[in-house]
């Protein structure tokens, strides 16, 4: 009875903290070029340091 | 790096520029590391999905300069206009409800499972007060979309499938709250939440499908920059938009170039290609004083048009407003889902409502019956009939767009599949709509001639030098060295080869399309040009008719032309077809009982493919083709068509295959609930398990495209 009024908090922070990450990576644009997201890996910027 | 710190102090502007061009990791790179060499760029950061780089630079950099930048690296841009701005995605709005349904949907499943397994008394009842804590603000907040779409159809006197999963949904909201206040044993609030789970989760497919389709479509609309030079007062020229043209213009129009706005001739001479317009192949001659329209095509020489009529007064709106009485037949059209809940909705509520007043007869509670009432309710609303549709259209339509087809809506699949009858457009539907030369008349041409042609036709832009070039090159013909080569306006490429004039003219009779090849004094050579069927035209009609569609070309051009691509393809014709004819002949199908699918490309096959059942247009049909289509196919080939009405007919197979599943869930799960057996975690299960075999069955569509 003791753990699970230290596990329920702790699981309804969790799950609201990822809610609140969600809404903001939401508000920040993050879901705005999702096929850019996608290429962007594919980019090789070893030219950008020589020059 | 440096660039960004010497400007660091001023404010910088932003601008957005469209750049079709770019597909790929390569692209991205170049664009942003091109731009970003400019000494007053910050920064350049490329949206891939909606095809735009935005620009952060000092105010002192103009967007002539950001695009002629692009230009050197060889990507074409546009400025991004206000009203081109891409319309909202209709994905967005539904993310944030998603994300909340999903939180709360699995910490109150969290205590539910917790009671289940044996919680009692003080700990369910405190379980029960934070599900609904998290519960009655969750629903409050991610149904809204279905709330406010019920709410929307209630006003107008209708039903759709969310005014079912609105009432059951706040039904058992409602019953929920009041268990937990009176400490009662059950309580729903994790079904509920699931419910709106996999709803969203449906309406997000959906949504991103959609979104895919018209971005794609979008990003070939731009493509088309359409607008004039401009002679201005002062005697320069200046590159104007279409929009922003004026009655009164003066506007230089090029060999090789498409008109604007409509005007009239006042200086030049030269051959009009209106096949665009009214699907004539056979280009007409225009001198001064002649009435010209947008859409056209200029063939031979420089012509100076004064602007008449623009935008709204051209011709074009003629064709807008049939356009716009054609498209209110398919407006009428109901999704097969909505369709599906005008008997499933009344269904659900007279089943709820005749357990509950059954209960009360055999002399249980109001409360019990009330619940056991609610318990149908939901349960009747299975999360697999939200995705039987989506789900399916949406792996339909992503195995389309990797074949080069493009669905524009999701519906489009539903009225495709129902096509019994199609109608053919003749000139860049069933043709290539392009003149290529002969292939009798090039093989008659020796080596020597051959090098010749190619060597006078690969400096001129005139539409028939460039498709000559472009058949010779494949060919493998290497050109001939020439001196003194000029292009004479209206007439035709002259100059010299070993001391020989040579030259490539147009014909001197005018009957059809055709250029002669002369050189010295030997006996002229004339290659004739003709208008190519699609590479597999035969095979795909053919595959059309083995799938029980019957085709017939339905075409503007005249009855000679359309005679010889009708003995070509084996079809029947109707020629000389105005666009009001063609959305008439479509009509009488229709009146015959028949669902008519619309194949064409022109501004005047537009009311047809709005007045059709479903319509098709090549990507390179003109603006409004492409945009009254529902679908537009890339490639040459015009197996598209077979393609696509096979993997429209297999998705509907899949979604009466998911409704089937759906339903049959219900069959079973039915019985139980209004004999008051269905525990919470029964529903679940069953639940999830259609759920996935809906998906399962839906990703069959992977390979519906080939």
């Amino acid at each position: 009875m003791t753990s699970l009024a230290t596990l329920v908090p702790i699981a309804l922070f969790m799950g609201l903290g990822s809610l609140a990450t969600f809404f903001w990576a939401l508000r920040k644009g993050q879901f705005e070029d999702l096929d850019g997201a996608a290429n962007r890996i594919l980019i090789d910027d070893e030219l950008e340091e020589a020059s | 790096m440096n660039a960004a710190l010497s400007i660091v102090d001023e404010p910088l502007t932003e601008t957005v520029l469209i750049v079709p061009g770019m597909h790929c990791a390569g692209c991205m790179a170049k664009v942003e590391r091109g731009l970003a060499k400019l000494p007053d760029v910050a920064y350049a950061r490329v949206n891939l999905s909606a095809r735009q780089v935005r620009v952060a630079h000092a105010p002192s950099l103009a967007m002539p300069e950001l695009m002629s930048a692009l230009e050197t690296i060889g990507f074409a841009s546009q400025p991004r206009l206000e009203e081109a701005k891409a319309a909202p995605s209709a994905v967005k709005p539904l993310l944030a409800p998603l994300a909340v349904a999903g939180f709360a949907a699995m910490n109150v499943m969290l205590m539910s499972v917790s009671i289940w397994s044996g919680a009692d008394g003080a700990t369910r009842e405190m379980f029960h007060w934070i599900s609904a804590l998290i519960g009655v603000p969750a629903v409050a907040f991610a149904g809204r979309p279905f709330f406010s779409s019920a709410w929307s159809a209630l006003k107008r006197g209708r039903t759709n499938m969310d005014v079912p999963i609105t009432i059951g949904v706040t039904l058992a909201t409602a019953l929920s709250l009041y268990e937990t206040m009176v400490g009662g044993t059950t309580a729903w609030f994790d079904g509920t939440l699931m419910l709106l789970l996999f709803l969203l989760a449906g309406r997000v497919l959906d949504a991103t499908m959609r979104d895919r389709a018209r971005s794609g479509v979008e990003s070939l609309l731009r493509q088309a920059a359409s607008g004039a030079m401009v002679v201005t007062p002062a005697g320069g020229l200046d590159w104007v938009s279409a929009s922003d043209l004026v009655p009164g213009m003066l506007m230089r129009v090029a060999a090789g170039e498409r008109l604007a706005a409509d005007g009239e001739i006042v200086a030049g001479n030269t051959t009009l290609d209106q096949s665009l317009l009214t699907g004539e192949s056979a280009p007409i001659a225009a001198a001064v004083g002649a009435a010209v329209h947008a859409g056209t095509l200029n063939i031979d020489a420089p012509v100076d048009v004064r602007v008449t009529a623009t935008g709204k007064d051209t011709s074009l709106a003629e064709i807008a407003r049939l356009m716009e009485v054609a498209g209110q037949s398919r407006s009428a059209y109901v999704r097969i889902a909505d369709r599906a809940s005008r008997y499933y909705a009344p269904a659900v509520h007279t089943l709820a409502l005749a357990s509950f007043i059954g209960w009360l007869l055999v002399g249980a509670g109001f409360y019990q019956s009330a619940v056991i009432a609610i318990a149908v309710l939901i349960i009747t609303c299975p999360c697999a009939i939200g995705l039987a549709v989506p789900v399916a259209q949406v792996v339909a339509c992503g195995a389309l767009m990797r074949a080069g087809i493009m669905v524009k809506d999701g519906s489009a699949l539903e009225r495709l599949a129902r096509i019994d009858r199609a109608l053919i457009d003749k000139t860049g539907s069933l043709t290539l709509g392009c003149p290529v030369p002969d292939r009798a008349a090039i093989s008659a041409l020796s080596g020597e001639q051959a090098g010749i042609a190619l060597g006078l036709a690969s400096r001129s832009r005139h539409p028939l030098s460039r498709a000559l070039t472009q058949t010779l090159t494949a060919a493998g013909v290497s050109p001939a060295t020439l001196d003194d080569v000029t292009e004479v306006p209206g007439h035709g490429m002259q100059g010299h080869w070993n001391g020989v004039p040579v030259a490539l003219r147009r014909p001197d009779s005018a009957g059809s399309i055709a250029v002669v090849l002369g050189i010295g004094s030997e006996p002229p050579k004339l290659i004739a040009f003709v208008d190519g069927l699609r590479p597999d035209a035969r095979d795909a009609l053919a595959a059309l008719a083995g799938s029980g569609v019957e085709s017939s070309i339905l075409s503007g051009d005249n009855a000679a032309a359309v005679a010889e691509v009708a003995r070509a393809t084996g079809l029947t014709g109707q020629a000389s077809a105005s666009p009001t004819d063609k959305a008439a002949a479509i009509n009488r199908l229709q009146n015959a009982g028949h669902r008519v699918l619309m194949v064409g490309d022109g501004l005047n096959d537009g009311p047809a493919l709005a007045a059709a059942d479903a319509s098709i247009a090549p990507g390179t049909a003109s603006d409004v083709g492409r945009q009254a289509a529902d679908v537009v196919f890339l490639s040459d080939s015009l197996i598209a068509l077979p393609r696509t009405v096979r993997a429209a007919r297999r998705t509907m197979r899949v979604v009466r295959q998911n409704f089937a599943l759906a339903i049959g869930y219900n069959v079973l799960a039915v019985p139980l609930a209004i004999m008051g057996h269905v525990t919470p975690l029964v529903a679940a299960v069953a639940m999830a398990t259609s759920s996935i075999l809906v998906i399962a069955n839906s990703l069959r569509l992977v390979g519906a495209a080939e």
